[in-house]
């Protein structure tokens, strides 16, 4: 049995948040997932989709956002309870969906979680999505912990149902990659049946529908802050003349400030769990009789205009402060010493930060490539042959680390599928070559719509998609035109080469980038193509190595070697394609030389096509494995 | 109850390694071990590069204490799997932290092409005892050869942490964690590097 499957009985166990989610998600009878992966939400699909069979649910991988909300709509309009997830930029994909979703809501509950990822941990951007949930209208929960987590899920089901509109939980890195104690709840017996009523004039959203349903959206509203009044997940705790106010994980780090300064007895804390609508009469009575007032939250003044108009409303004289120099930053993650700073300033108490040591100056460890991934042969050839004045726009993946020196081959890059997009503008203007570079997975979440613009506006510029069969960045989910899954080889559902054709591409090939002269004879011909105005596709192809090995438990049979005594030092290796597993090193004799990690080596021949002291050498069996 | 056990208030362990050295799981085990002995506890990890051999970094909080991560200046042990990265942790530490440390280089790609050079292990090391309370050194490889794999090297470096004796967790609960985390193929390796780990981190 899958370990969130096991019966409630006050079991506890140590939880991922996302996991948390999950087991709350089932606790609330959820049968219906669907999400695109995205750090840090991706655990949450993961794990659905590893029990969904035990538990009955229906859990997919859906091609992007947006598509994730619709099908999970659909399902709770059906009377069924529906979840799907994201991580922040996500729903700026979703949103406009969800902004209409907000109008015609749901009949069974649907959560929408959301996942922040303040300090940009592993994101594009640091956007607080908590004004999505204002500007559509839909109630939010955010929880602090994982055992929250769980609770506010199954909540946020709840709430959703009763008032027929769906719910935010909104999560930041530090709860979904947080693990805590959770306490499980009883499950649910059985699922619902689907059942689908016919009522076109609430359902379908034409203007008349819409008008009726705006007002009836701003009926449910007032509602919902009724419900947030009301509301156990905002609470009060300890006394005195000031307060805090505080949501999320900035709750935590509160928490600790109070008793680290010493102001039990002197602040009172509002923690805040269901955000919006935000609850006005709690947060007007809980400043009734306070000085002054510091909102305690990670990004941008959300809570803090809530409070200000609050003040303002009731015409209390209390003093709010929130964002600010000496105060609370707006960008970047809180953590204790930052809001013990903030909270020492702002109530002018006594604290002494700790003494921060400074690090040696020491060689820095970014993260690259790894040794045998396609990408990186992709990006050799790609450089050889256009060289370093084409222009190359990229997208969001493993393959966004070639922006890294050695190989420096990444030139623009926004949001999933702008590679495509802007090849197109740039290809317009600039009187270069352009190169645009797509993941398979982000080309179906977002890059299609992209090429078939490129492709009726006679846009020039050569689309190299990056086929590495697998969704490698989030940790190797699948994709519609996957082949190789844990069941083994299968013939792709959507082949990518047949909507290439299909958009109305005329040039183009496919290569696999692992042998390295075909690649580049077929990039020299591409490259004629581009004389006429069109855009030309190479689709490079070829698995990721780390997952492959995993799902058929490949072992490496050859490793490769530099010969010192042919070996000129050239660097190229190095240099030029910049596999992790080369280093500078020095001989027995006491010489320079090159060598190649065995440990690190998968095997995959490349550098052996770019130099000839460059040669393969048997390795033993049982010995290697790229684990 | 040894004297440490009776004053015991809060703890705040800072992880850190490069990704495939298993810190992730260690971490793990830690909380698990807590949890187990009924002390509170939270933890925190940042996931998404540690298979492109980037930094991984992980905390674990327990006791009286609610943040789940470590702010600078506020580890009271650093667990480093890899002694650049032990040095580049420094930040965390305050002057009585514990620092313990693999002595094992993994060489960053920056130092492999020449464009940086990893510095000598002594000097790592010595910065951070410039500054802290106490460091322990390991031979983690070494150490976990011996225990029959090097993989286990992250068994080890959980064995010395136990073995000091900073966090009230009994033999019987580290046991139970393990037992109840590690897969049955790896369980036996993994917890005599354990074991070797521990003896080292008792005897200092
Ligand atoms: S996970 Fe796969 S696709 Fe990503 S860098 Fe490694 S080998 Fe390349
Ligand atoms: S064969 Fe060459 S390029 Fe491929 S992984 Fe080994 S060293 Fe790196």
């Amino acid at each position: 049995m899958h370990e969130l499957l096991m019966p409630g009985n006050g079991r506890r166990r140590l939880l991922l948040g996302n996991e948390a989610i999950v087991r709350g998600a089932v606790e609330g009878n959820v049968r219906f997932v669907a999400a695109y992966p995205g750090t840090p939400s991706s655990e949450i699909i993961d794990r659905f989709s590893q029990l969904a069979l035990e538990a009955g649910i229906y859990a997919e991988y859906s091609v992007n956002e947006k598509v994730s909300m619709e099908v999970a709509c659909a399902a709770a309009v059906s009377g069924v309870r529906s979840l799907c997830s994201m991580k922040h930029v996500g729903l700026n994909v979703a949103a406009d969906a969800f902004m209409t979703l907000a109008y015609v809501g749901v009949k069974a509950g649907m959560v929408i979680v959301v996942a922040d990822d303040p300090f940009l941990h592993s994101s594009q951007n640091e956007q607080d999505n908590r004004y999505y949930a204002k500007m559509a209208g839909v109630p939010m929960l955010e929880p602090s912990t994982p055992e929250e987590a769980r609770a506010m899920t199954t909540e946020a089901l709840d709430l959703s149902e009763e008032y027929g509109i769906p719910c935010i939980l909104r999560t930041t890195t530090r709860v979904n990659h947080c693990r805590g104690p959770v306490t499980f709840g009883d499950l649910p017996s059985k699922a619902p049946a689907a059942v689908f009523k016919k009522d076109p004039f609430n359902l379908v959203v034409v203007p008349m529908v819409g008008r009726k349903l705006r007002l009836a959206l701003l009926d449910k509203l007032k509602k919902l802050q009724d419900a947030s009044e009301h509301s156990s997940l905002n609470f009060t705790e300890g006394s005195g003349k000031w307060g805090v106010v505080t949501s999320g994980a900035s709750y935590l780090f509160v928490k600790d400030s109070v008793r680290d300064l010493e102001l039990e007895g002197r602040v009172k804390v509002l923690k805040l769990g269901f955000t919006f609508p935000y609850p006005k009469a709690v947060i007007r009575d809980f400043m009734s009789d306070l000085e002054k007032v510091l909102v305690v939250e990670e990004l941008d003044p959300f809570l803090e205009e809530a409070v200000r108009i609050t003040a303002q409303e009731a015409g209390l004289p209390v003093l709010v402060a929130g964002k600010g120099d000496d105060l609370v930053p707006r960008a970047f993650e809180l953590d204790a010493v930052k809001v013990k700073k903030a909270m020492s300033s702002f109530f002018q108490v006594d604290y002494e930060p700790p003494e921060v040591f400074t690090a040696p100056q020491l060689p820095s460890r970014p993260p690259n490539l790894c040794p045998g991934c396609p990408h990186r042969a992709t990006y050799y050839s790609v450089k050889k042959v256009f060289g370093d004045e084409a222009v190359y726009p990229t997208d969001i993946g493993c393959y966004t680390l070639g922006v890294l020196p050695p190989l420096r081959m990444a030139d623009f890059l926004i949001c999933m599928g702008s590679g495509v997009s802007t090849a197109g503008g740039f290809s317009k203007v600039l009187d270069q070559p352009v190169v645009a570079f797509i993941g398979d997975s982000t080309f179906f979440h977002s890059g299609i719509t992209g090429l078939i613009n490129g492709i009726s506006h006679d846009h020039r510029f050569l689309l190299v998609v990056l086929d590495n069969g697998t969704t490698a960045m989030t940790g190797h989910q699948p994709h519609p035109g996957i082949e190789l899954t844990p069941e083994g080889k299968i013939e792709p559902k959507v082949s990518l080469e047949k909507v290439i054709a299909g958009c109305g591409v005329k040039h183009a090939a496919t290569v696999n980038p692992l042998q390295v002269k075909k690649t580049q004879d077929v990039l020299q011909e591409l490259r004629r193509t581009m004389k006429e105005p069109g855009v030309s596709v190479l689709i490079s192809k070829s698995p990721c190595p780390l997952y492959e090995n995993r799902l058929l438990g490949k072992r490496r049979k050859v490793v490769f070697e530099v010969d010192e005594s042919s070996c000129d030092l050239c660097k190229r290796c190095l240099e030029d394609l910049g596999c992790p597993a080369f280093s500078w090193s020095t001989s027995a004799a006491g010489d320079t030389c090159i060598r190649i990690n065995e440990a690190l080596c998968s095997g995959c021949s490349v550098c052996a096509q770019i130099c000839k002291s460059i040669r393969p050498k048997k390795i033993g069996e049982g010995k290697g494995g790229n684990e | 109850m040894t004297q440490a056990e009776q004053t015991f208030q809060a703890l705040r362990i800072f992880f850190t390694g490069v990704g495939g050295q298993g810190t992730l799981l260690a971490t793990r085990l830690v909380g698990e071990a807590a949890l187990e002995e009924g002390l509170p506890v939270a933890m925190s990890e940042i996931h998404g590069m540690a298979q492109r051999g980037g930094v991984v970094e992980s905390s674990v909080v327990v006791g009286n204490v609610c943040s789940p991560t470590i702010a600078d200046g506020e580890a009271d042990i650093v667990l480093a799997f890899e002694p650049l990265e032990a040095a580049r942790a420094l930040p965390k530490c305050h002057s009585k932290t514990l620092v313990i440390s693999s002595t094992v280089p993994v060489v960053p790609f920056t130092v492999a092409t020449g464009q940086a050079e990893y510095p000598a292990i002594e000097d790592l090391l010595g910065a951070v005892r410039s500054r802290v309370a106490s460091v322990i050194e390991v031979d983690t490889a070494a150490l976990a050869r011996d225990a029959g794999s090097e993989r286990a090297a992250n068994l080890v470096m959980l064995g010395v942490l136990a073995g000091t004796g900073r966090l009230p967790v009994s033999m019987k609960s580290w046991q139970e964690a393990l037992r109840r985390i590690l897969p049955e193929r790896v369980q036996e390796v993994n917890r005599r590097a354990f074991q070797t780990g521990y003896t080292l981190g008792r005897e200092l």
